[in-house]
């Protein structure tokens, strides 16, 4: 019946019906594209995010300056559009990291369960330590860079993912279709990532963009507080943290990568509620 | 004579039960409590029993699928229930198994082409095209059409779901095919064929079936030899004809007169069973059915009855049917 009736109508159409049937994907995922696009064109949009111009401090938006300038006459707009390349770096390295160190771990985890014992006693450890604390540590530790930024944050996030995808293969591996690979003579490896894996991906691509938004919050939140990445890097972060004590007479220097930063986080929290409605099957064929 | 195809000795399955932080092992259930049974080459030996009885943890360890707490399984002669993993592997194409659900038992993410060819790649049994010809005349034998090789598991109904199980089961040509209550989740009409597809592939390719099942119609149908499972043991173990019309153990009989009979102007004396079915935490001692036995004598209480052949080729476990008979009538 349902082949029958989707061969009837033109592709165009059903294109445009997949569009209506999920539009917070469609609408997130044009906001991150635009970011993306601000991102990439940066250079050609923006001009330098950090050179000083000492006449023009503290202007409010004009023709100008766009989004104004800051206490040393910086070109707010140029800021805030390179900090969008800092953010999404940071949201896309700490999601990656965090999903395939979290994949690994937890599938090893739920399958082997002498393993499981250990790794989750660690996994806990690691849980109960704050991003900031271990940012600030990091830090003071090291140089501060733009990578142990995203190691500080990639690290908490970490036990999230493993707990996510270690639920899912204790909740598949005692399903007859894993006894029945085991008797058909599949070996642990296929076992694995054959019947295994797969199951693990729809609700591992809906955590990913959770983690990808709470690590943009977390490093503006680091820069904010000046345990983040560097103060000379134009993060939305920094850019509020050197705008907090001006805010009072030119808003506009938090007003402006304040609302970038609601932006990116909602359209990327946009695209995670759709892909999660639509990647799970209970919802996905009732529609 | 050659050994059998498929030897089970003094089979036992324990489960520990863990309680309290941290965990002690309380206790043990007692699924499965020395069980003795040979399957010969193209027989059907049925398991029945009530639902917890250790039918389908037979099936399962014997499978390998579990490892037993002590017993023996040999399969052709070869011992194969203490060996590892990797050399078990070897000896798992002999032996397939067939599940109950036809919906858990198939993996949703492949298709069902994937899901037949699967056993077959494992071994190194074919590939390329090969695998691609031997997919399709398997799918054919059971009676699914070719072109649905590339449909997802969801596509099917039950039957043919379960159709494709059987498939899977037979790609490797096995000698033995365990089936987990195979027919229980379909519609009666659809059992009928699932059952007697099984029926023309046990003719066709020689097979052996250890087909569990609690539903005594479906063994009448497709069973050689049966045995009745009660609380991890064999109570009686019978030839087709020999159980249906002359059970000799009491539970046998009980589970006989509980079977509904397609005649509604047949009256029957009921045997009805009092009470339930005691924990199989806490088996109780001697012959495990004596606390629901109508029969039972103060021996039943204490000492356990072996599995006897009272008959030729009739094997039963009660005190109160020893070698030779007299089998009439039993009396309080």
């Amino acid at each position: 019946m349902a082949a029958v009736i989707t061969a009837a109508v033109p592709a165009a159409s059903s294109s445009l019906d997949w569009i209506r049937r999920n539009p917070t994907i469609v609408i997130g995922s044009t906001i991150l594209g635009l970011f993306v696009a601000i991102a990439l064109i940066a250079p050609w949009i923006a001009g330098d995010p950090l050179s000083f111009d000492p006449l023009n401090r503290l202007k409010r938006p004009s023709k100008e300056f766009w989004f104004g300038t800051d206490q040393f006459g910086r070109d707010v707009f140029s800021r805030v559009v390179y900090g969008t390349r800092i953010s999404l770096i940071v949201g896309v390295s700490v999601a990656v990291i965090a999903t395939v160190t979290g994949l690994l771990v937890g599938v090893l985890c739920g399958y082997y369960r002498r393993l499981d014992d250990i790794v989750m006693r660690v996994m806990d450890g690691l849980m109960a330590i704050p991003a900031i604390l271990l940012a600030i540590a990091l830090i003071t530790l090291m140089k501060a860079s733009l990578l142990i930024v995203v190691i500080a944050i990639s690290i908490p996030e970490i036990p999230r993912v493993v707990r996510l995808v270690r639920s899912v293969v204790l909740s598949v591996r005692g399903l007859p279709y894993i006894e029945a690979a085991v008797a058909s003579g599949a070996r642990s490896r296929i076992i694995m990532t054959r019947h295994i894996l797969p199951s693990t991906v729809a609700p591992l691509v809906v955590q990913s963009t959770y983690v990808c938004a709470s690590a943009i919050l977390i490093e503006a939140g680091l820069s904010f507080l000046g345990a983040g990445t560097p103060p000379e890097i134009p993060s939305w972060g920094n850019v509020i943290s050197l705008g907090r004590a001006f805010f009072q007479i030119s808003p506009w220097i938090i007003f402006f990568p304040g609302l970038m930063l609601a932006i990116a986080v909602l359209a990327i929290n946009l695209v995670g509620d759709g892909l999660r409605d639509s990647l799970d099957p209970r919802i996905a064929r009732r529609m | 004579m050659s050994a059998p195809l498929l030897r089970v000795t003094g089979l036992k399955k324990h489960f520990p039960v863990h309680r309290g932080l941290p965990s002690r092992v309380v206790g043990q259930v007692y699924a499965v409590d020395g069980v003795s049974f040979d399957i010969a080459r193209g027989e059907t030996l049925c398991l029945v029993g009530e639902s917890g009885c250790g039918k389908s943890t037979v099936a399962k360890t014997v499978m390998r699928l579990l490892a037993p707490t002590a017993g023996t399984v040999a399969l052709d002669g070869v011992d194969i229930s203490r060996m590892g993993e990797a050399q078990l592997r070897a000896h798992r194409r002999q032996m397939q198994i067939v599940f109950q659900d036809p919906y858990s038992s198939l993996n949703p993410y492949l298709s069902a082409g994937a899901i037949v060819s699967e056993p077959l790649t494992n071994f190194e049994l074919a590939s390329g095209q090969e695998l691609e010809q031997r997919v399709a005349s398997l799918f054919e034998r059971v009676g699914l059409r070719v072109d649905a090789v590339k449909k997802y598991p969801h596509e099917f109904s039950g039957g043919q779901r379960q159709r494709l199980g059987i498939a899977r089961a037979l790609a490797v040509k096995p000698s033995l095919i365990v089936a987990d209550e195979p027919v229980s989740a379909l519609d009666v009409s659809v059992q009928a064929q699932v059952l007697n597809l099984l029926i023309d592939l046990q003719e066709e390719f020689g097979l052996a079936y250890l087909f569990v099942s609690h539903d005594l119609a479906v063994v009448e149908h497709i069973g050689h030899r049966v045995a009745v499972m009660y609380l991890g043991r064999i109570v009686e173990l019978a030839g087709n004809a020999d159980l249906f019309g002359a059970a000799l153990h009491p539970y046998s009989e009980a589970l006989l007169a509980a079977a509904p009979v397609p005649d509604p102007e047949l009256r029957r004396e009921r045997m009805v069973l009092q009470g339930d079915v005691p924990s199989p935490m806490a088996p109780p001692p001697g012959c495990h059915f004596h606390t629901r036995c109508p029969y039972a004598r103060e021996r039943c209480r204490t000492e356990t009855p072996p599995l006897q052949e009272v008959k030729p080729a009739h094997w039963v476990a009660c005190h109160l049917r020893p070698v030779g008979g007299p089998f009439g009538q039993l009396t309080r």
